[in-house]
């Protein structure tokens, strides 16, 4: 590995322990005295406990305790929260109904947890979780958001009347409704967000070690961001005090939001290593848990409303939308229908009046937060859908249609909070109609016709908001936390790096990426660079990835820190070189006076730093150097996905015969990450579109709760994908990145529907695009 | 409980275990091999694919008893002499993982495609015979074009040795 900066397709210094099998993950880790936990689960949607008897499971062999959420919640262990406060349009705050690790009076979703079980060995564990009887008085349950809402619902918490947690706005509905009075056109849609499971691949787990010597305790966990973690099960689940709680995220296989929150079972395990008295205790999911408890994605109904003016403007876009929430609120779950999702409703689109309503409800279901893309999907699916469906209505072209309303000049300030710093939407649009050879498409639909087959194109023009995000504006908008950065530069006296992040890679290579800045900076080769992550004793503070942020964000802090190292190396170099600071130059590994053949190895600047034989007056031994990068706005990714399909009027299957990616993600640091991580997006994306769907029955049974019902894409379903960049920087941080770990989820949904409808010729087709729906629409025509 | 013997990754092991006992937690529990990953209970995902008597078999199908005399190769034992099996280098070359999850699998079904079906196995065919193995991240892209890769180089390593 040589010197590879900024730019290079660097291969993964990460990879050598995957593919050689010595990969760490949390279920890996074993320690001395380690138990197992095994958990009781609600076999019942909704049901009030009247006791729970466990003495058959206590005298089993192995059964060391047998824990309710009576105990827990006397112990002082606090409710799981959500960190987002939303205010209802009158004013009023969320009705957050309480979530206890354990369940005390009810259960509220299939899954739920009324007790845990800690034993020996994990098969004795799981045993005795079956053996402790659990009285249910089984209630009514409700499944589907709209119907929570009805009047004489299953009421799931005293604290949210109807089923309420808020109804929210955004926009000005006077000015919205005023546009639709004076249009044109208008055009009308029903849309409905499926419901998905993340699965990542490594199920959730968690290894909770107590040593009682210290009253010390330390968690490895899978986990997307283990410092919000540590804060949140310090601060609010009074688990331990922060110094006395480790949190350890070691390799995580993949998180796609599904691994960011906090869940029962991390604060369940670390609560009953001290109370059941043993050293450790390991809980992994199984699958079906996984399931069962990760915290599921989407699940929108919307009717929306857009005005035209007689030159095809976009003049008013009225949004109502409904979102099911599940049995309780989920860390981030409140700020996903609203902050992630109604500020991206102008799309790439000048529209002067936006107005959108969402209400959220309480299901008994598992818990609905974030998953990749987040409420940035609902948004393009909902308005790429619409600008098609608007296309077909005015009979013009889907692309001239999305040109017309094009943002053209930046910044661009929306109704909707959002001001886009950057973008070129034609240059990406243009791009992907050559690659798809647009023109081209009327002939190679009549040679499917003449095969029999049905053949549609579709395109999807999507922005999102990443970089998340400004900490006082999101502050200002309900958010617990903030959503900066940190980095340490450690130079070492010989010269190597050690980089500690507060970022987390659970499969996007940031010790390759994030090794290329500093290879870049200074002209090290990569290996002299270690990235160091995951680890609350290592790295002081960070908050994690998620949202695309660990470039526009994490990388942006490391830039940060290596300004100042790079300064202090300048100051040391140019006492020690007896030349002007503003001389010094650092490049291929050695620190130079520029015009003059004087110069120094970039490991003598380093030992120089550390010996303190001869430091300019006043300066402290040492190189090493700290910041917070906190951004000054959100980062706009953008681009044009266009996808083509061939429908088997017979059987209903849709076969892809080509997806097209052209995006703008600003800065890029290494092509080949990037173009990894738009293939892994759009299989979710197509995913969605296609196939997958997480199915409750009315009693709210999850009907697909394994790989042989849920169905996952595989290697036969999915095309090759022609993948294109196309720059503009974003000029809100030092390198002009603005993230690319969402966009194929967020931008690829309506492309397809786009294109099976465009081939079915009607737009009534709901996702997912199974062969049985479509074979349905087909003939509902 | 059953006494077993077998041979993984070139060495004699034995071991008493439940008759319950999989393979794949005999792996993972009780000689450590942890690369072999357990991502699903119904035997579709493929992350604790491995080697029985040379062929491909996911481990959370079979009992660690019924694996009792076999030679089990697991990715731990794929590299040899510190060299990395073609298959390995070219999921590196080709950026054929992500989070590393279900690699192992992944590589270990390759190697065996590779071994049935040729060194000039077509992308389709790479694409269909992936049925048993799921991955999350990656989109299936650089996996598919990863293997084309290995099996190229499996071939010419296969020729050389014939030659």
């Amino acid at each position: 590995m040589g010197i590879e900066g900024i730019g290079a397709r660097a291969l993964r210094k990460e990879d050598k322990r995957f593919i050689t099998g010595k990969g760490h993950y949390t279920d890996d880790h074993k320690v001395a005295g380690m138990h197992h936990a095994a958990f009781v689960r609600s076999p019942h949607a909704h049901a009030k406990i009247n006791g729970i008897d466990k003495s058959a499971a206590e005298d089993m062999s192995g059964v060391v305790a047998v824990l309710d959420g009576k105990q827990l919640t006397g112990d002082g262990i606090g409710n799981i929260i959500c960190g987002w406060m939303v205010h209802s349009k009158d004013g009023s705050p969320m009705n957050m109904g309480a979530w206890s690790a354990l369940a005390t009076e009810y259960v509220r979703y299939v899954g739920d947890a009324a007790a845990v079980v800690i034993a020996e060995s994990y098969e004795e564990a799981k045993a005795a979780a079956e053996a402790v009887v659990v009285d249910y008085e089984v209630l009514d349950a409700v499944v589907d958001a709209v119907e929570a809402l009805k009047e004489g619902a299953p009421q799931l918490h005293p604290e949210a009347a109807g089923n309420l947690i808020y109804d929210w706005e955004i926009g000005d509905e006077a000015a919205t409704d005023a546009a639709f009075d004076g249009a044109a056109n208008v055009v009308e849609i029903d849309i409905t967000n499926n419901r998905l499971v993340p699965n990542p691949m490594e199920p959730r787990s968690a290894v909770a070690e107590y040593d009682d010597a210290e009253d010390h305790f330390t968690l490895h966990t899978t986990s997307q961001n283990p410092h919000v973690a540590r804060l949140v099960l310090s601060a609010f689940y009074q688990v331990a005090p922060e110094n006395k709680l480790r949190v350890i995220a070691p390799d995580v296989g993949g998180g796609f939001g599904a691994k960011i929150y906090i869940y029962p079972e991390e604060i369940v395990c670390l609560w009953a290593a001290k109370r059941a008295g043993v050293a450790a205790i390991k809980w992994t999911a199984d699958r079906s848990e996984a399931f069962m408890t990760d915290a599921h994605g989407r699940d929108h109904v919307t009717k929306a409303k857009m005005a035209f003016d007689a030159d095809n403007k976009i003049t008013g876009f009225k949004v109502e939308t409904i979102a099911n929430l599940g049995a309780y609120m989920s860390l981030f779950s409140s700020s996903v229908p609203t902050y992630l999702y109604a500020t991206l409703l102008s799309g790439q689109y000048n529209i002067p009046n936006i107005h959108c309503n969402v209400k959220t409800v309480y299901t008994n279901t598992v818990p609905v937060d974030a998953y990749r893309g987040a409420g940035r999907p609902e948004a393009t699916y909902l308005v790429e859908r619409l600008m098609t469906t608007a296309a077909r209505q005015l009979d013009v072209d889907p692309a001239e249609l999305r040109r017309t309303n094009f943002v053209q000049e930046f910044p661009h300030q929306t109704p909707v909070i959002m001001a886009y710093d950057a973008g070129d939407f034609d240059a990406t649009l243009d791009a992907a109609m050559e690659a798809a050879d647009y023109k081209g498409f009327a002939a190679r639909k009549a040679e499917s016709e003449n095969n029999g087959k049905l053949r549609g194109i579709g395109m999807s023009c999507y922005i999102e908001a990443c970089g998340i995000a400004p900490s006082a504006a999101v502050g200002s908008l309900g958010a617990g936390v903030g959503l900066w950065e940190s980095a340490e530069v450690r130079v070492n006296p010989v010269g190597t790096i050690e980089i500690l992040t507060g970022s987390h890679s659970h499969g996007q290579g940031h010790e390759t990426t994030f090794a290329q800045v500093v290879s870049d900076r200074f002209g090290l080769p990569a290996e002299n660079v270690q990235i160091v992550h995951g680890d609350t004793d290592k790295v002081q503070f960070g908050m994690g990835t998620y949202g695309s942020r660990s470039g526009a964000v994490g990388i942006s802090a490391i830039v940060k820190a290596l300004d100042k190292v790079e300064a202090k190396a300048k100051k040391i170099a140019a006492h020690l070189l007896e030349a002007s600071e503003g001389d010094i130059e650092i490049k291929d590994g050695e620190v130079l006076v520029k015009g003059t053949d004087k110069k120094l190895g970039w490991h003598e600047v380093c030992l120089g730093a550390y010996t303190a034989h001869n430091l300019p007056e006043g300066m402290e031994p040492g190189l090493k150097e700290g910041a917070f990068y906190d951004p000054t706005n959100f980062t706009f990714p953008a681009g044009c996905y266009i996808c083509e399909v061939e429908v088997d009027p017979d059987t209903g299957v849709s076969t892809i015969q080509q997806f097209v990616a052209a995006d703008d993600f600003g800065k890029i640091i290494n092509p080949m990450i990037v173009e990894g991580q738009v293939h892994g997006g759009l299989a979710q994306g197509i995913g969605q579109a296609l196939m997958e769907h997480a199915v409750y029955d009315d009693a709210g049974q999850l009907l697909s709760a394994s790989y042989m019902d849920y169905q996952m894409p595989r290697a036969d379903d999915l095309p090759d994908f022609v993948v294109s960049h196309h720059e503009t920087l974003c000029p809100g941080n030092p390198l002009g990145i603005k993230g690319c770990g969402e966009a194929g989820a967020i931008g690829s949904p309506p492309a397809v529907i786009n294109a099976i409808t465009d081939a079915i010729g009607h737009n009534n087709l709901a996702m997912p695009a199974s062969p049985h729906n479509v074979w349905k629409a087909i003939h509902s025509a | 409980m059953a006494k077993v013997e077998m041979t993984i990754n070139g060495r004699s092991v034995s071991g008493v275990v439940e008759d319950r006992m999989l393979l794949v937690d005999f792996l993972r529990e009780e000689r450590n091999l942890t690369g072999t990953h357990i991502g699903c209970d119904t035997s579709q995902c493929g992350s604790c694919v491995v080697h029985v008597d040379g062929k491909a078999v996911k481990s959370c199908t079979m009992l660690a008893a019924q694996a009792a005399g076999s030679e089990i190769t697991t990715i731990e034992g794929l590299a040899s002499d510190g060299e990395l099996h073609p298959m390995q280098a070219a999921f590196r070359d080709n950026h054929g993982l992500q989070c590393g999850f279900c690699t192992p699998g992944m590589i270990m079904t390759a190697v065996d495609i590779v071994n049935r079906e040729g060194a000039d196995v077509d992308e389709q065919t790479i694409r269909e015979q992936l049925e048993g193995n799921i991955c999350r991240c990656t989109g299936y892209h650089n996996i598919v074009k990863s293997i084309a890769a290995g099996a190229k180089e499996m071939g010419s390593g296969m020729k050389e040795a014939a030659e």
